[in-house]
């Protein structure tokens, strides 16, 4: 009988096989003890950052304590702080970019899923999502900075003139505000509302769809009492990601929203977020300001991951549901 | 589905298979297949415009000057961004360096040591929670570890907030990768004797790799357009970052802080560098995506 060699695999003598070797015992361990190394220094990553930024926030939430949150001051010189604009902020910007980008987000998902479009074609806007996606959102402050609000000037200055006394438009846009914030980042939120919709709306079964049109509904028809429905869920979970991602963008926000701690309805006012706050005041903070910095970058912790573990319970229960 | 049967009474009716396109519900069917193309239209405007400006304005500055010279300061003209593309590449890189290895090895254990214990539960809502963390607080995070620490912004500081950002997704990217080799594949190179060790580096990790790739590739592109966590963490510097020997703890520039910074400059001088810097930038971005996505396909 001759040896069989099998290529590419391990064997340290003429036998095919054989008993692993100590060496292999200890390799195996090894890498066993590697790769579990690898796990733990995660956890201990989100341990860490948890604990860096409570623990550096603890001097300013015990000079400040829960008044920091109602309080409207931020002023360096007179040692006040308080983060009420920029949390009313950053969830108006966000709740109108979700209205925005949810809206075309979801009719992106429906477009691309439904059957609409010849694969080539869906394959093309498939495509412009994904680069809307993958373009850093500096560039789109930049953008904001250059197209966005100059097109927005005479908007806002008709509504203003027309229908100031609605607050909403209580103002003019001087240069930037929440608007062209808002709308950005509600380009900035379609891709992820979009692609979490797509998932949601695929993993309803074909069938429940034939059923549909079995009865003779129409295309849109099925889509708004059946697949929509049916999807709820997961539908309403990539709302609530979409939500997530818009109170933590940075960027785009520092360069349009103005930068003004004001609490205002209009559309066209200045205004401030959490995130911006961080990103402008950070790089020249002294020890004091560092504190409440890292106060405020506690409160923006603790209401994304409220937001996003809500979503991903969301999406849970969805895929639950749709595969029972 | 039942059918009822057709009895022998049953009348006799016309069926017309077409709904005439006026009819009320066609009508509403055709209008709101209209407004799903008229939205997804709309929805594409501002790639479109991005791009278009990026073209125009980026591409009218574009030049060997601007990608091999410093920034220029205050009411200097020319210049580049010379030490900025530096800056990104080699905070990229270092974050490369830390969350890659780290990222592969938790992904191995997540896909294929121990999937189902508590440990990998537990990791795998940190990597979630991690994906969802805002940007800046990664930036945060590595200003109170190590700019604080050692007393001085640099390019560690901004790797470290960099690699915070690529690590979960090089951890589920890799772990989807691992966990969709067949399990023909994987049971075929256990029958045969191997240990599993052996069975992971010869056997899955090889037919996992493009996958893997994918994701570490959309990772690096993410984190080369990141600005806010580099913001207060490398911070920015008019100078090249290896002058002078490789001093890595110092200020470095990066492109994404410097579009940031010269976009709100009063010259136009500037402003058209932030527009040039934008064009490399997203030309980066997009050709890894492009790359990281024909290495995906090549997956079996």
């Amino acid at each position: 009988m001759s040896v069989v060699r099998l290529p590419g695999l391990i064997t340290t003598d003429d036998r095919v096989s054989g008993p692993p070797s100590r060496w292999d015992y200890a390799a195996d361990r090894t890498f066993r003890a590697l790769a579990q190394t690898g796990v733990w220094l995660l956890l201990i990553l989100l341990g860490v950052i948890l604990w860096e930024i409570g623990g550096k926030a603890t001097a300013g939430i015990r000079d400040y304590g829960l008044g920091f949150l109602t309080s409207t001051t931020w002023d360096v010189g007179r040692q006040q702080f308080g983060i009420l604009p920029h949390i009313w902020g950053t969830l108006y910007s966000s709740l109108l970019a979700l209205a925005i980008g949810g809206f075309f987000g979801v009719v992106m998902a429906i477009f691309l899923t439904q059957d609409f479009l010849p694969p080539q074609l869906a394959q093309v806007f498939r495509t412009v999502v994904e680069l809307l996606a993958a373009i850093p959102s500096v560039v789109y402050g930049l953008w904001g900075l250059f197209v966005v609000v100059p097109a927005l000037r005479p908007v806002a200055g008709w509504l203003f003139e027309t229908l100031g006394w609605i607050p909403l438009f209580g103002t003019t846009l001087s240069g930037p505000g929440l608007a062209p914030a808002s709308l950005v980042l509600a380009i900035m939120i379609l891709p992820t509302v979009a692609a979490i919709s797509q998932d949601a709306l695929r993993l309803v079964p074909y069938k429940v769809k034939e059923a549909a049109y079995g009865m003779g509904t129409t295309k849109w028809e099925a889509i708004l009492k059946v697949m929509l429905p049916t999807a709820a869920t997961g539908i309403f979970g990539a709302l609530v990601l979409g939500f997530g991602r818009a109170l933590g963008e940075t960027m785009a926000l520092a360069m349009l929203i103005g930068n003004s701690s004001q609490i205002s309805l209009s559309l066209f006012a200045p205004a401030n977020t959490l995130a911006a706050l961080l990103a402008l005041n950070f790089p020249e903070a002294g020890k004091r300001e560092v504190e409440v910095l890292m106060y405020a970058a506690l409160v923006l912790l603790a209401i994304t991951l409220l937001v996003n573990m809500a979503g991903e319970a969301i999406m849970a229960l969805s895929a639950r549901k749709t595969k029972s | 589905m039942s059918v009822a049967p057709g009895s022998a009474a049953a009348p006799v009716v016309t069926v017309r298979l077409q709904r005439s396109v006026f009819e009320r519900r066609a009508l509403r069917n055709g209008l709101l297949t209209a407004g799903a193309w008229a939205a997804a239209i709309v929805a594409g405007i501002p790639l479109v415009s991005v791009l278009y400006m990026l073209i125009v304005r980026g591409g009218a500055r574009l030049s060997w000057e601007a990608l091999s010279t410093l920034p220029p300061a205050g009411f200097e003209m020319g210049g580049g961004f010379g030490n900025a593309l530096v800056g990104t590449v080699v905070m990229v890189g270092l974050a490369s360096l830390l969350s890659i290895p780290v990222g592969v090895m938790a992904a191995v254990y997540l896909a294929e040591l121990g999937p189902g214990s508590r440990l990998s539960r537990t990791a795998r809502f940190a990597t979630k929670t991690l994906t969802g963390m805002p940007s800046i607080l990664a930036g945060v995070f590595a200003y109170a570890a190590v700019v604080l620490v050692t007393g001085t912004y640099s390019a560690p500081a901004g790797g470290l907030a960099l690699a915070v950002l690529m690590l979960p997704t090089v951890v589920l990217t890799a772990e989807e990768a691992i966990k969709a080799v067949p399990k023909i594949t994987r049971d075929a190179a256990y029958g045969i004797g191997c240990t599993r060790t052996q069975v992971i580096w010869k056997v899955l990790l090889p037919t996992a790799l493009p996958g893997i790739l994918t994701g570490v590739m959309l990772a690096v592109a993410r984190a080369a357009g990141e600005t806010a966590p580099l913001l207060f963490t490398a911070l920015f510097s008019s100078y090249w970052l290896f002058d002078g020997g490789a001093k890595l703890m110092q200020p470095t520039a990066s492109l994404a802080v410097l579009i940031y910074n010269f976009s709100g400059m009063p010259f136009d001088n500037q402003i058209e560098l932030a527009w040039a810097a934008s064009l490399v930038l997203v030309l980066i971005v997009l050709i890894i995506n492009v790359v990281s996505r024909l290495v995906g396909q090549r997956r079996v």
